[in-house]
């Protein structure tokens, strides 16, 4: 393929994807911004004026980048993880396998539209927020690539699970059982610095704790990490998930008999 | 001399439960033929047709489309091919006519390019005003037809087609074969697995038979329909009978009160047999094929093959 050719196949798939995900609205939008207008309500609303300050923020204005990032992961991971896994249990993947695409146009065409589902449920929820309080961003250019680079990452980890998932119970393990935890964990409701010595250790080797301090930096000028290590460190892992996922479809896994 | 549109030598295919599925095999396909691949369930036909259109990986083996390696080229190979598989492979939701200018976007073809030439193939297959619909509303037949104009979109001089006609209705089946046999025409080369033997005597002027993963017969139509010896008429009789007649030099058997089964040998006169039967008071008021020819000269060179391999004979499947 040329170029050109190679241009027009990943903007299908990716206008594909969008439309999938725009037809079955209330399945994918609406969800998420009624459950952080929860959120929203409960923790900041609530709970939140008796909880006070954390790191000197009103604890609304803090958990709002923390929920906006849990939303974008969630939606950007399931959203290819369930898209590609429909394609593999209908069988329509082989639409694309007996195509000239390649592969990587195939990964990058699901990865580019599981993030913008996620960049936009990360919008609604942003939106959402500002009826509970007034956002004010102070690094513009850090909050956009986190939130991209974010939504980038876990739509590939999404891609890799619905390639080795052999029914549709195993596309929902890892949103549940890793996912979940670590989000909570990652520091979206507080900060590390109220943990004790050992459990600040511990939580430093959760990935989505650094996504969601770099993230937070962004909008509100605070977080627990080194803000640059953490935007390094998740370049690199889009590189290697990318590269991973890559050399599995090339090798058929989960797809060629 | 001009490439063929498929060349396949010592394609094997072990899958990973040890599972031989293709022995090493060696096959033709000339540009613009209509080939039929036959075989009993489980023979290797889709495998194969697997292998040449990328779904399955081969173990050993070389594949070419139109003299593309598909090891050093397949991208540039899958330009000439369209495959309609056996099983239903589109997203059930989608629209049809999305589905099949989706297909057009992954080969490339932009959507000026993309837009007339499904119109042109919808309307070809009967399908342009379902074209708004989901097509889950399609039925089997239409279903069928989806997957052709997809495998077509990006004009393919090589079509593969898995048992297109399964499961179609006998004049929807005739339309199908119409069409197909027209794009043949304007240049398509078309190989064709069926169970309907009919349809690959009708179609087809090269075929190849394949079993347990091996080719044991590819020649033409024509010259494999020469190798039969016998043919079995159904004969309908005007009065019911107690028994078969006796003829001499032709085997008669009695189907029921009202149906005999002659068998006429090659050099033989079906005149000498009716000149027995009208001797004999029997008074016929129709006749038939009791198979189609071909169908017998499968089954019989299938159970053969068995046969010589040691293997049980299986009861061949086939529909007519």
């Amino acid at each position: 393929m040329n170029a050109w050719q190679t241009w027009i196949a990943l903007w299908t798939l990716v206008t594909k994807e969008v439309r999938r995900y725009m037809r079955i609205w209330p399945q994918t939008l609406l969800p998420p911004s009624i459950t952080m207008t929860m959120y929203f309500i409960i923790f900041g609303n609530l709970i939140g004026s008796r909880i006070g300050p954390m790191d000197d923020i009103p604890y609304i204005d803090y958990i709002v980048p923390g929920l906006i990032m849990m939303a974008v992961i969630t939606n950007s991971y399931s959203n290819v993880a369930s898209s590609f896994f429909s394609n593999k249990f209908q069988r329509s993947v082989e639409e694309m396998m007996v195509s000239p695409m390649p592969n990587w146009v195939i990964l990058a065409g699901f990865v580019i539209g599981g993030a913008s589902r996620g960049l936009a449920v990360g919008l609604i929820v942003t939106v959402v927020s500002m009826f509970f309080t007034d956002l004010s961003i102070h690094h513009p250019w850090v909050t956009i690539g986190v939130v991209i680079m974010t939504a980038l990452l876990f739509s590939i980890g999404g891609f890799i699970n619905a390639l080795v998932a052999h029914k549709f119970d195993d596309i929902s393990i890892v949103p549940i059982f890793v996912l979940t935890p670590l989000t909570y964990l990652g520091g979206v409701f507080y900060s590390i610095n109220m943990l004790p010595d050992f459990w600040q250790g511990v939580s430093m080797v959760n990935p989505i704790l650094y996504m969601v301090n770099a993230f937070r930096y962004g909008i509100l000028g605070v977080s627990d990490i080194p803000v640059g290590g953490a935007l390094v460190a998740i370049a690199i892992f889009i590189v290697v998930f990318f590269a991973v996922g890559l050399w599995m479809l090339d090798r058929g896994k989960g797809i060629r008999s | 001399m001009a490439e063929p549109a498929l060349s396949i030598r010592g394609l094997t295919k072990v899958y990973g439960n040890g599972f031989n599925a293709l022995k090493g095999i060696d096959l033709d396909v000339a540009e613009g033929d209509f080939f039929a691949l036959l075989g009993p369930n489980g023979a290797g036909k889709s495998t194969t047709l697997g292998i040449v259109s990328s779904l399955v990986q081969k173990t050993a083996g070389k594949v070419s489309v139109f003299g593309i390696d598909i090891d050093r080229d397949f991208a540039k190979a899958k330009y000439h091919l369209g495959v309609v598989p056996q099983e239903f492979n589109f997203n059930q939701f989608e629209k049809v006519e999305d589905i099949v200018l989706t297909q057009a976007g992954y080969y490339g073809m932009p959507m000026r390019e993309a837009k007339p030439r499904a119109e042109q193939l919808l309307r070809d297959l009967g399908l342009w005003d379902k074209r708004k619909g989901s097509a889950r509303m399609l039925s089997g037949g239409m279903k069928r037809r989806l997957m052709i104009a997809r495998a077509l979109i990006h004009r393919p001089r090589l079509l593969i087609l898995d048992e297109p006609t399964a499961g179609v209705d006998i004049e929807l089946r005739r339309s199908m074969w119409e069409f197909m046999q027209r794009i043949n025409r304007e240049g398509t080369t078309i190989i064709l697995t069926t169970h309907y033997l009919e349809e690959a005597e009708s179609l087809c002027r090269n075929i190849a038979i394949i079993n347990h993963g091996d080719i044991v017969q590819n020649t033409s139509v024509r010259d494999l329909l020469a190798q039969l010896n016998t043919e079995t008429f159904l004969l309908d009789l005007a009065r019911p009978v107690e028994t078969a007649p006796e003829l001499e030099g032709f085997s008669v058997e009695r189907v029921d009160a009202t149906q005999l089964a002659l068998s006429v040998e090659r050099g033989q006169r079906l005149n000498d047999a009716f000149a027995q039967f009208s001797a004999q008071g029997f008074e016929i008021v129709s006749m038939r094929n009791r198979a189609n020819r071909l169908e017998e000269m499968f089954v019989s060179m299938v159970e053969h093959a068995n046969a010589e391999s040691g293997r049980s004979t299986d009861k061949v499947e086939v529909r007519s």
